[in-house]
């Protein structure tokens, strides 16, 4: 490579936004007074000089050809000065600082498919990762769980239906790339690794492969006569921490590889301290191409969020109040023993006092 | 470039339905690219995710593909079923850092877009959840003439692998008024000054930086971030009475005191008789829930600064671990506030470059060394704001204690001095 290319990288690192960003956010940088929700979708920001900007925010299927990306474009040299920008759940933002292109803008955009919302106490775009379409070990396409999900979300996405807002991730496997969320919809293991001993010593580095794991439960190992790495099945937690460095231990299986879901999980410290999500279901089939089990979850979890939470509350500020046993109760989620944490710290989730609900 | 394309039913079930869908656009680059090279990608590319979607199974394999200069920066991807779809075989994703802020003008999209399908796939995606602009889908070949093209209008790889990765930063002071901080000069002064470390990499793992404006942590930077740098301020809130008058006017007393003075985590407000509020300022944590209720009406205050969280990241290996406090206030004003942050992020990545073992995130480190030993390597004070409890356990030695206690004494007579 090196011999055809003499050509040194411009280390230029992370480019300076300003030269992108529209002239009234420019103008009024670090000096907004306030913003109102003019309707979902829509934010208006004032200036404490009196300049304003109105936001529009459009989802989209985050994975663009460049045909939808000159589509945005397009949208955006017509009706909103050239300027966007993508939140980090892969909404488009427009910007413009004239009312009246708003409506013909949205207008715009939901003529060319996209979807106007994401704003406020809404659902909003689920973040999630690459899947089948790129990643080297997933175990299902968070793309597709997505779209079949947010087909039957669109609602809850174009409207301010929920209590707070609700900020959904999926991952393909349980390194969690996808993040936190209120509703996080995650692939779940549940099988040891099936390891193809001729293949081990040749692409693995053992060593490295053995400390991987978070139990303990990798050893070096003979195996018909060839160096490779034996697994004890029953101290395995099926978490997959094994496959990136040695893609010979398989954790993937068409059939073994579920889907389980957590709630509760929340990146500000808004009220409360920010939270990690919970295990709420699991053994959910990882079921192409339309995954109808899973948003089925997700749904009946909404819904009693959407019923039962009061204003402002987030799912963790919702589950705080209600308690656990309501929350199990409201959605009709089984309540089974692998929700009672056994990892380190575990005793911390562990009810040590008498409140207990009836 | 054959004219059959591979029979998708699976997928085609995908493009049914309200919202947008990714295979409908993978399409149109199979069906309507003028570039043969572009559309005979695409069908191979439906041909293996198709196979995926029949098998529940994914068929890449990392490698090794690089820039002449960097080690990072290129997910590298090559097809295990190459024969059955060898046009997509080669399908490398370049990370590259975007603004800080994540603004673009359609012009730059535009000039990108044409880059792109020079030389890659046509697909990309804005942003991964490190944040970069992931170009997915570029041979090998042309993973390196696709970055000449861009590095010379202004674009740079981002980071992958142990390496120093791509921030991200909120909106912030451009378009926000909960603002405390100048996010994205805060963001391109740590990314630009461990460009090396981006890179080259040669770090224990992964280390990333995240910036939030706010309390809000809109980036979610506590939890998905080494290093968080979070917008607050220690002077008192602003508030305006009559837009306070104003809210309650138009949602009802009951309102206000339901959804805003009974939320404050520490009691700090209480609406008097008079419909004003009144703010216990000493005990108000800043935790922005009254301000995102009474946006109009509450605000920041003026003494605006950061605050250090460190050790964030996701299950493996130990388990999830949030950031905490290593550092409760600094300024981030001057160029000599900027320089001590920078001094702070350095000694942090090269203490854990030190100590941290092979794959051990830096809070995976603290984790197994205590944070005191973190603290006193790399030269920060203790702080009560660093824990939510004191230790528990009578299992301590507590040797130098007139020696710490004359240290806090100290401390807290220097830090008196500096506010007089």
């Amino acid at each position: 490579m090196a011999k055809q290319h003499d050509r040194d990288p411009i280390e230029s690192g992370c480019p300076d936004g300003l030269q992108y960003m529209h002239p009234v956010m420019r103008r009024n940088y670090g000096n907004w007074a306030y913003h109102e929700d003019p309707r979902p979708g829509v934010l208006k920001h004032v200036a404490h000089g009196g300049d304003a900007i109105w936001t529009v925010r459009a989802g989209t299927q985050r994975i663009l050809d460049v045909f939808t990306l000159r589509k945005l474009c397009e949208i955006g040299d017509r009706f909103a000065d050239g300027y966007v920008r993508f939140t980090i759940r892969s909404n488009i933002e427009y910007m413009v600082s004239d009312e009246s292109k708003v409506m013909p803008l949205i207008n715009a955009l939901e003529d060319a498919g996209f979807v106007v919302g994401g704003t406020k106490n809404s659902v909003t775009m689920i973040s999630h990762t690459q899947g089948w379409l790129h990643c080297d070990i997933p175990g299902t396409d968070a793309s597709g769980v997505v779209k079949a999900m947010m087909d039957e979300l669109v609602e809850e996405f174009k409207n301010w239906n929920m209590p707070n807002r609700v900020h959904m991730t999926t991952s393909c496997c349980q390194i969690n790339c996808g993040g936190q969320g209120d509703i996080a919809i995650n692939v779940q293991h549940t099988k040891p690794p099936k390891i193809n001993h001729d293949l081990v010593s040749n692409v693995c580095e053992r060593p490295s492969v053995v400390a991987r794991c978070p139990v303990a439960a990798i050893r070096p190992a003979i195996v018909n006569g060839k160096p490779s790495l034996e697994v004890d099945e029953k101290k395995c937690i099926c978490c997959g921490a094994c496959y990136p460095p040695c893609p010979p231990m398989q954790i993937n299986d068409p059939e073994h590889t579920k889907l389980a879901i957590w709630v509760g999980g929340n990146h500000s410290n808004a009220r409360g301290k920010p939270t990690f999500q919970k295990l709420v279901a699991a053994g959910i089939p990882n079921n192409p191409p339309r995954w109808p089990e899973a948003t089925a979850v997700v749904k009946k979890i909404l819904q009693a969020y959407k019923e039962d939470a009061k204003d402002w509350e987030r799912i963790n500020d919702w589950i705080e109040r209600i308690g656990w046993p309501r929350f199990f109760e409201l959605t009709e989620l089984p309540f089974t023993k692998y929700h009672i944490d056994n990892w380190l710290g575990a005793r911390r989730s562990l009810n040590a006092s008498t409140h207990v609900r009836f | 470039m054959t004219k059959q394309t591979h029979p998708t039913p699976m997928l085609d079930e995908l493009e049914k339905g309200p919202w947008p869908s990714f295979v409908s656009g993978i399409k149109r680059l199979r069906d309507q690219h003028s570039d043969e090279r572009v559309s005979g990608v695409a069908n191979d590319l439906l041909g293996q995710l198709e196979h995926s979607y029949e098998t529940r199974k994914g068929y890449w394999k990392g490698g090794t593909v690089s820039v002449f200069g960097y080690g990072s920066g290129i997910i590298p991807r090559f097809s295990e079923v190459a024969s059955a779809f060898p046009a997509s075989k080669e399908f490398h994703t370049l990370r590259v850092q975007p603004p800080a802020g994540n603004y673009y003008t359609t012009d730059m999209l535009r000039q990108l877009a044409e880059s792109w399908e020079k030389w890659g796939s046509g697909l990309v995606t804005f942003h991964g959840q490190t944040g970069n602009i992931m170009f997915i889908g570029a041979s090998t070949e042309n993973t390196q003439h696709f970055f000449d093209d861009i590095n010379d209008y202004g674009w740079d790889l981002g980071g992958a692998g142990p390496c120093v990765r791509t921030g991200q930063s909120c909106v912030g002071a451009a378009r926000c008024e909960q603002s405390n901080i100048d996010e994205m000069r805060i963001h391109r002064t740590l990314l630009n000054n461990f460009t090396d470390d981006v890179h080259r990499p040669s770090l224990p793992y992964k280390f990333k930086f995240k910036v939030s404006g706010c309390p809000n942590d809109c980036m979610n930077s506590i939890e998905r971030s080494d290093f968080a740098i979070i917008g607050t301020w220690r002077d008192d809130m602003k508030v305006d009475q009559k837009e306070v008058r104003e809210y309650v006017n138009k949602k009802g007393r009951q309102y206000i005191v339901d959804n805003v003075i009974t939320r404050c985590p520490t009691q700090a407000l209480s609406l008097a008789e008079d419909d004003s509020l009144e703010v216990d300022n000493r005990n108000c944590v800043r935790c922005m829930h009254c301000l995102n209720v009474m946006p109009k009406a509450l605000s920041p205050g003026d003494d605006k600064g950061a605050t250090l969280l460190l050790g964030g990241k996701r299950t493996l290996k130990i388990g999830d671990l949030m950031g905490t406090v290593i550092v409760p206030f600094i300024k981030l004003e001057t160029p000599e506030d900027f320089e001590r942050l920078v001094e702070i992020a350095e000694s942090t990545i090269d203490f854990w470059a030190e100590n941290g073992l092979e794959h051990e995130r830096c809070g995976e480190m603290i984790e197994r060394i205590g944070l005191i030993n973190f603290l006193e390597g790399v030269g920060l004070d203790v702080d009560p704001n660093m824990i939510t409890d004191p230790r528990t356990s009578s299992y301590v030695r507590t040797d130098d204690w007139e020696d710490e206690a004359a240290k806090w004494f100290e401390h807290k007579q220097t830090k008196q001095a500096a506010t007089a």
